[in-house]
């Protein structure tokens, strides 16, 4: 007796019904797919697409500059003008870039010198908040669209505390902080408790609530509680000294205590991540939620969570720029770090390493972008090219695989898997000839 | 056409999937290649069909040797191939999809639909598939989809026919008729390679056996070969393919189910006022032919559904409305039919795949952090208690094989004190190997004394495994009956006959239905047992 299908037993009965096809899987939506495909692909395409980004955003340089376009035209005649030129316009401005983020050579004092690197890292203070929050949406499965809603939301909620309420110092950036937190948490659950109880799309919510959102503040600034005193224009009140971020290294840098809190929340969300049972919930309800729903998590909960959790990050990221940064709340508070958040997490592939690492990446185009333009007369815009060909090509890995010449991974992942398989298989036919054996 | 593979050798890095393999398939002959999963039966066929490029060896059609670089070549050297899973398109209608990649054309580039309806329907009648050219292949079932890329590859004029495992996704009844088809095909001219692991069928319908095992052909069998001899051939030892297991010992019945009833989305009774009880010490099998409301019961009691009248209790608490968690934790093992969807995370761990529904609570966590070492532990037993192979407790759960990863299920539903077990298609996809082990730990885990109920679509599982039998059919139970009890009746019941009148039809066609095993041996009196099994069909209704 075999334990397979006898077709002769199917042959004595009569047509039973078809099976009803109502396996009713959630199928991963098709974004998903494309998310997590973004989210496996190896470091070294990250770095790669970094790269390429950089050199087609020196073809753009290098076609802009008029010294460039001038030596063109006699190209032929003297084609060592034209490369000469090429080289000064991209060289020259990738190295003004560079100083403008890292080390300014030309500075008279060491401190003066790193002082582009403090820039750097304030720029960044928000973006590596924001995209913390937005990877643990990613990796839950989540594409939470919504960081610059809830920048802006807990911008609102850190300034309001901030500026209405006088108490010793500490205590007050202590409640403004974490008020920033609830702001931002609040407002991503609305969209959080949308998709657990009635499934909406929280690509779309997120979207609808950023509008939302950038309306809601511009009208807040209109109003009294939130307009600074004897003034029309639409600005909150200064945050008073109690409840802003201390300055690191002092008046003249404006580096403050945020990007601390920033790299210390990146440890929080590793911890959470790896190492807690929330994490493994988030991480199993966004890998495979049919698996997790039977394991019995609850799906719904774990999105309400994983909203609320992203957008407490994003909010303080709106804390590091209502109290540190801006030190004013204003319509622009979230600038677009909402937005450029979301490329930071798809570059560090969600993880909190990566994405302070890709934060302090976005942080320097951005400080440097103004160097460059200062001073070879660059566009910035060509930092936001370059960002988004970074992107592209990170969505793309195959496109960067052959850039690059870089062999895919393994091999054809049909022959890979089945070779595992088959390992995995004679291994456990060696093993059972061995107990047979014995 | 006659076609040859020499010396076939393909191997990926370190592993040699094929060994120096050497097959011939004779004109007009169904030549099935039996192994194991990962056996190398694909690996073999992909290089036949041109999707990999052999190390070694030669490919001959009809004598000439001959190249292929990709499926296109082999198609026009006359090779068809129906992969496991099938490559259609849903939204599109039969003709289109068989007329997909080489559409008819007309005038002006436009395609000729009704040329290729013309195709479909010729090549349907001429087999007698009844297959409609205008309907849409999402709406047909598995099995009409299957011929669908039958059609496909005669349309392109195949005349080897590569079915790849094309019964796994198949109902009892549809390998049937697909049976039938292949029959008739054979009639008509075409070779028909069947690749396969399950002995039965290959018994069945194979003029010639070719058995391979870790990459090599371990020997060639005749079809009058019995099952165990296919079995230690392609397993490489001896294998028992019966349940070894002692009378149940039956306590008291710690688990009913009453009057249950559950909706789907369209508002009819997938599982209709149901009821059932389980005793301590017991298997009760719920039989029946799949799509009759065993899914739905057992994902209600587990309550993944909700249920829209009756109850569930167990040791006298009522699990109706109460979380899929709250069910675990009042002591119920759940093994789902589906487990890469369901029942496992393809990119967690081992490890963490060990602990999946366990990691919330003592000792896998503690105030919310993971207890890591504990969780390593565990996966370290579990691995050895249930003899799960991978590289190692890291290794990502979806890399394993389809048997190991049922052991991972198996391991983490078996790794806390249970008060009932459900298992549902514990063996589907799964080599002889590890179908036995799976049973034995069943089978051990009743002699604890836990109730057990085990959903199973195999007749021969059902009978290895039952200590009482449930039938359903459209939702209903249709009669409890012994474990023992007769298949013809068993067969019977799945079809929505009432016990009593099942049991008359079987005692009076008793003959019929016990030669069909020994019929199954001779090919052509098949015909003649189906046109008898017909013959009862009309009767009965």
């Amino acid at each position: 007796m075999t334990q397979q299908a006898t077709p002769d037993d199917a042959a004595a009965l009569p047509p039973t019904p078809a099976p009803p096809s109502d396996t009713q899987k959630t199928e991963p939506p098709a974004g998903q797919n494309i998310l997590r495909e973004m989210l496996e692909s190896s470091w070294l395409v990250s770095l790669l697409a970094i790269v390429a980004a950089l050199i087609l955003g020196g073809v753009l340089i290098a076609a802009a500059d008029p010294a460039v376009q001038e030596a063109a035209t006699y190209f032929f005649a003297r084609p060592s003008d034209f490369f000469a030129a090429v080289w000064n316009a991209v060289f020259g401005a990738y190295s003004a870039l560079f100083q403008g983020s890292v080390i300014n050579f030309q500075a008279p004092d060491l401190a003066r010198a790193l002082r582009p690197l403090t820039e750097t890292m304030t720029v960044a203070t928000p973006l590596i908040l924001a995209g913390l929050g937005l990877g643990i949406g990613f990796r839950a499965g989540l594409f939470n669209i919504g960081a610059q809603g809830q920048i802006i939301l807990g911008g609102i909620f850190a300034g309001f505390i901030g500026w209405t309420f006088a108490l010793p110092p500490g205590l007050h950036l202590l409640l403004a902080v974490l008020g920033a937190a609830l702001g931002g948490a609040l407002w991503a659950s609305i969209a959080g408790v949308l998709k657990a109880r009635t499934g909406a799309h929280e690509v779309i919510v997120t979207i609808m609530l950023n509008n939302i959102a950038i309306y809601l503040v511009a009208y807040l600034l209109t109003t009294d509680p939130f307009q600074a005193p004897g003034s029309s224009n639409p600005i909150s009140p200064r945050i008073p000294t109690t409840a802003q971020f201390p300055l690191l290294l002092g008046e003249g840098f404006r580096l403050h205590l945020g990007f601390v809190l920033a790299l210390l929340v990146a440890v929080g969300v590793w911890w959470l991540m790896e190492r807690s049972t929330l994490g493994f919930r988030f991480r199993a309800v966004g890998e495979n939620p049919n698996a997790a729903r039977t394991a019995g998590m609850s799906v719904p909960w774990t999105t309400v969570w994983v909203m609320a959790i992203a957008g407490a990050l994003a909010g303080l990221a709106g804390s590091a720029q209502v109290l540190g940064t801006e030190k004013v709340l204003t319509a622009g508070v979230a600038a677009s770090f909402g937005f450029d958040a979301i490329t930071v997490a798809l570059l560090g592939r969600s993880r909190p390493l990566g994405t302070v690492l890709a934060g302090l990446l976005f942080g320097a185009l951005r400080a440097g972008g103004f160097a460059m333009q200062a001073r070879t007369g660059t566009p910035i815009d060509i930092v936001l090219v370059v960002q988004s060909l970074i992107v592209l090509f990170i969505a793309a890995p195959p496109l960067v695989r052959a850039i690059f010449r870089l062999p895919t991974p393994g091999g054809p992942t049909r022959a890979e898997r089945h070779a595992a398989r088959q390992r995995a298989k004679a291994a456990t036919t060696t093993t059972t000839t061995q107990e047979a054996g014995a | 056409m006659k076609l040859e593979l020499r010396g076939i050798t393909k191997v990926f890095g370190s592993l040699v999937a094929n060994d120096h393999i050497d097959l011939v398939i004779e004109p007009g002959e169904i030549h099935a290649l039996l192994g194991e999963n990962g056996a190398g039966k694909s690996t073999l066929m992909n290089v036949l069909y041109g999707l990999y490029d052999p190390d070694d060896g030669q490919i001959l059609v009809d004598d000439v040797p001959v190249q292929f670089t990709g499926p296109g070549d082999a198609m026009a050297a006359g090779i068809g191939m129906v992969h496991q899973h099938f490559m259609l398109v849903p939204v599109f209608t039969v003709a289109e999809n068989v007329a997909l990649g080489h559409e008819p054309v007309k005038g002006g580039g436009l395609i000729d639909a009704r040329r290729a309806r013309r195709l479909v329907q010729e090549i349907s009648d001429r087999f007698g598939f009844e297959v409609n050219p205008d309907a849409m292949v999402e709406d047909i079932p598995v099995g009409v989809q299957q011929r669908v890329e039958i059609i496909k590859a005669l349309s392109r004029d195949a005349r080897v026919l590569i079915l790849d495992e094309p019964t796994a996704v198949l109902t009892p009844q549809e390998t049937d008729e697909l049976i039938a088809i292949m029959r008739q095909l054979k009639a008509a001219g075409t070779s028909i390679v069947f690749i396969t692991h399950k002995l039965r069928e290959v018994r069945a319908v194979a003029d010639r056996i070719t058995v391979i095992r870790r990459g090599k052909v371990v020997g060639t069998a005749d079809p009058s070969a019995s099952e165990t001899e296919l079995a230690s051939l392609m397993v490489g030892r001896s294998v028992s393919l019966g349940v070894d297991k002692a009378p149940a010992a039956a306590g008291d019945a710690t688990f009913r189910v009453d009057d249950l009833t559950v909706m789907d989305d369209a508002g009819t009774a997938v599982v209709d006022r149901v009821s059932l009880d389980v005793a301590r010490g017991e298997i009760l099998v719920v039989a029946g032919v799949q799509g009759n409301g065993q899914t739905e019961l057992t994902e209600t009691i587990v309550g993944l559904r909700k249920p829209v009248a009756g109850s569930i209790r167990l040791d006298d608490r009522e699990l109706v409305g109460r979380s899929v968690s709250q069910v675990l934790e009042a002591g119920v093992g759940y093994v789902p039919e589906d487990r890469s969807t369901d029942g496992i995370i393809g990119t967690f761990s081992v490890e963490e795949n060990l602990v999946l529904d366990l990691v919330t609570s003592p000792p896998y966590s503690r105030g919310g952090a993971l207890a890591r070492g504990t969780i390593r532990d565990n996966a370290e037993q579990r691995i050895v208690e249930f003899d799960v192979r991978t590289q190692s407790v890291e290794t990502p759960a979806g890399t394993l094989s389809g048997g190991n990863q049922q052991k991972v299920v198996l391991a983490r539903e078996m790794s806390r004190p249970l008060r009932l077990l459900i298992a549902s298609q514990p063996t589907r996809g799964l080599d002889v190997g590890s179908i036995e082990f799976v049973h034995q730990r069943i089978v051990s885990e009743r002699d604890n004394g836990t109730p057990v109920i085990i959903v199973s679509t195999e007749l021969d599982e059902v009978l290895a495994l039952a200590d009482r039998i449930a039938v359903m059919y459209r939702g209903r139970v249709v009669g409890v009956v012994p474990g023992d009890t007769d298949r013809d009746v068993l067969g019977l019941m799945m079809a929505g006959v009432p016990l009593e009148e099942a049991v008359v039809q079987a005692a009076e066609h008793h003959t019929t239905l016990g030669e069909a095993d020994i019929v199954a041996e001779d090919a052509p009196g098949t015909d003649a047992a189906r046109d008898a099994a017909a013959a009862r069909e009309e009767e009965i209704q």
